[in-house]
C-alpha cells in the first residue's frame, strides 16, 4: 500500500473464537504464548 | 471504534475492537477522521454475512470526501479511499464491537486460582512518604508470616488451582527481607511439593534492598522467576521519599547492590522499580537516571495517594505528565537506536502475541484467579486491599468464604464499567486497577481518572515506538 503501512498486530476479534492458561497481570504487555 | 492521534511525526490510527494499528500518510489521515464523522449518521460497511463485508462504493462517498479534503488532488482521494475501503472489508478498520455479547459467558466461567501475594512481613525498614501499606503495617500491627501460614497458603493455592499447572507467588511486604528465613523454608517446601502435585512454582521477591547480600542474592538467582528492586531514580528524589526510619536516606545502600543484582541476573528477569509523584514530575529524567546507572528493566509509575497528600498527583500535573511520557518515548527510541536499548515497563506491549479479547476484557485476576494472603493467614483481593475488613474473603484454613466478594471481583471487567466502554485504551488496561477504582470512587466498578489519562498517554506512546521501529 502507497498511503498506509499495518502494524502486526493480533486479530482480536477471530481470538474470540479464552483457554485461561495465561498468567494474572497487574494485560497490555502480555504475550499469551 | 476509531481512534487517531499524531505522535512524534507519526499519524496512526488504532481499530479498537479488531487491535488493529495503521500508520498512514496525511491524506489517510484526514480521510479517516471524515470518514469516522460520516459512520456516525450513515452506514460505511455492508455487512451480508460474516466474510463478506462491503465498504460503500466511492462513487456514493466521493462528493463527501472531495468537499471535505478540497486540499487534495480528487486522483489521490480516489487513490486513498480504495487502500481505506481494503481495510474495512478485512475488519482492520471501522469495525463493530462484538465482545459485551461475550463477556457475560466469560466472566461466569468457573475460575482457578493462579497466583498468591504472600505477606511475608507486615514490617519495614525503610518509612517511605508514600507507601500504601503505612510503612508496611498495612493498618495493624507489625506482624510476621509463620512457616505454617505460608505452607497452609501453598497447600491451598494447589487445590484451588486445580488442573492448572504453572502457579505464580509473589514474597511481599512491608520488606519481605526482614523474614527470609520463612521465605527460603517456604521456597523449600513449595518445591518438595511440585513434582506430587503436577505443579510448578514461580516465585517472586520484591525488596527494598536495605538487607540485600550475597547469600540472599544467590538465593533469589536461584529460585526467583522475577526480582523487583524499589528505586525511585535520582538520589534527591528517592531520598525525599524512601528514608529510613531515623530520616536518613537509603540511596547510598542499595544503588550498589542493585547495580550488583541486575548484573549477576544477566540484566534479566528483574525490574527496577521506582514511584513518581508531584515532587517529581520531571520523572524522566528518574528513568534516564536509572537507565545511565545500567539498569535495563525499569518501572517508574505514578504515585496513588489520597487527593489530601502534599505528594499526591493532581489533575492539573496531567498534562506535564503526558509532555513527560512523549519526552521519555524519544529517549528510548534514542538509545535503542544507539544499541543502548531499555525496557521500561508502560511502554512494553505485545501486539502480535499479546492475550486474547476474554483476558483483555476481564483484566488482572484479582479477587478470583489472584489472591493475597495477610501474615495471619487471612485472604484478600489483592495487596491493596489487604487489612480492610469489607474485603476479607476468607483465611487459608478455611479457603475463600466470601464468595459473594469473589463474584463481585469476577465481574469486574470493561463492561461493567461505564467510563471504560468508549475508551480507546480498554483492551490494554483491561478496566484498570480495581483498587485505584476504590481508593477514589469507594467502588471497584468505578474508574480513577488520573490513572486513566495518563495509561491512555502511555498506551499512545507504546504504540508510537512500535510504529518507529516497525520494519
Amino acid at each position: 500500500m502507497k498511503h498506509i503501512k499495518s502494524l502486526k498486530t493480533r486479530n482480536l476479534k477471530k481470538s474470540i473464537k479464552g483457554c485461561g492458561e495465561c498468567q494474572t497481570s497487574c494485560v497490555g504487555n502480555q504475550s499469551c504464548e | 471504534m476509531i481512534h487517531q492521534y499524531q505522535n512524534n511525526g507519526y499519524n496512526i490510527v488504532m481499530d479498537t475492537e479488531s487491535g488493529s494499528i495503521h500508520v498512514v500518510d496525511d491524506i489517510v489521515y484526514d480521510m479517516i477522521a471524515s470518514l469516522n464523522e460520516y459512520s456516525k449518521t450513515s452506514n460505511i460497511r455492508t455487512v451480508a454475512c460474516e466474510d463478506d463485508i462491503k465498504a460503500v462504493p466511492y462513487e456514493e462517498i466521493k462528493e463527501y470526501l472531495t468537499d471535505r479534503l478540497s486540499e487534495y488532488d480528487e486522483s489521490e482521494i480516489a487513490e486513498s479511499y480504495e487502500e481505506v475501503a481494503y481495510l474495512i472489508e478485512d475488519e482492520s478498520l471501522f469495525t463493530d464491537d462484538l465482545y459485551a455479547d461475550y463477556i457475560a459467558d466469560y466472566t461466569n466461567r468457573e475460575t482457578v486460582v493462579k497466583a498468591l501475594c504472600l505477606h511475608i512481613a507486615h514490617d519495614c525498614n525503610l518509612a517511605c512518604k508514600y507507601c500504601f501499606a503505612g510503612e508496611g503495617e498495612y493498618h495493624g500491627e507489625r506482624a510476621l508470616m509463620s512457616f505454617e501460614v505460608g505452607k497452609k497458603a501453598l497447600d491451598l493455592l494447589v487445590k484451588e488451582s486445580k488442573g492448572r499447572k504453572n502457579l505464580e507467588v509473589d514474597f511481599f511486604g512491608g520488606e519481605p527481607l526482614m523474614n527470609f528465613e520463612v521465605v527460603k523454608q517456604l521456597v523449600e517446601y513449595g518445591r518438595s511439593i511440585e513434582e506430587a502435585n503436577n505443579k510448578k512454582f514461580r516465585f517472586t521477591l520484591t525488596t527494598n534492598g536495605m538487607l540485600l547480600d550475597d547469600e540472599i542474592l544467590e538465593f533469589a538467582n536461584r529460585e526467583m522467576g522475577n526480582l523487583v528492586l524499589s528505586i525511585d531514580g535520582r538520589k534527591e528524589i528517592h531520598d525525599l521519599m524512601r528514608p529510613r526510619r531515623g530520616g536518613q536516606g537509603s540511596y547510598d545502600t542499595i544503588v550498589p547492590k542493585f547495580i550488583k543484582a541486575a548484573e549477576s541476573r544477566g540484566q534479566m528477569n528483574y525490574y527496577v522499580r521506582g514511584t513518581y509523584t508531584h515532587n517529581n514530575l520531571d520523572f524522566s529524567e528518574d528513568v534516564k537516571h536509572l537507565a545511565e546507572l545500567g539498569f535495563e528493566q525499569i518501572s517508574v509509575e505514578p504515585v496513588v495517594a489520597p487527593e489530601s497528600a502534599d505528594y499526591a498527583i493532581k489533575e492539573e500535573d496531567v498534562p506535564k505528565l503526558c509532555e513527560q511520557y512523549d519526552i521519555l518515548a524519544k529517549y528510548l527510541l534514542e538509545r535503542r537506536k544507539s544499541g543502548k536499548g531499555v525496557n521500561f515497563f508502560h511502554f512494553m506491549i505485545d501486539l502480535s502475541g499479546g492475550p486474547c479479547a476474554y483476558k483483555r476484557l476481564s483484566g488482572c485476576g484479582s479477587g478470583c484467579e489472584y489472591l493475597a494472603v495477610a501474615p495471619n493467614g487471612d485472604l484478600y483481593p489483592c495487596h491493596q486491599f489487604v487489612g480492610m475488613p469489607d474485603f476479607l474473603m476468607g483465611n487459608v484454613d478455611t479457603g475463600v468464604t466470601n464468595t459473594a466478594l469473589r463474584d463481585k471481583f469476577k465481574l469486574c471487567n470493561v463492561y461493567s464499567k461505564e467510563e471504560c466502554k468508549n475508551c480507546f485504551a480498554k483492551l490494554y488496561c483491561s478496566g484498570g486497577c480495581a483498587a485505584n477504582a476504590y481508593n477514589f470512587t469507594g467502588d471497584i466498578n468505578g474508574v480513577y481518572d488520573i490513572g486513566c489519562a495518563l495509561q491512555r498517554k502511555r498506551v499512545e506512546c507504546a504504540i508510537m515506538m512500535k510504529a518507529a521501529t516497525a520494519k
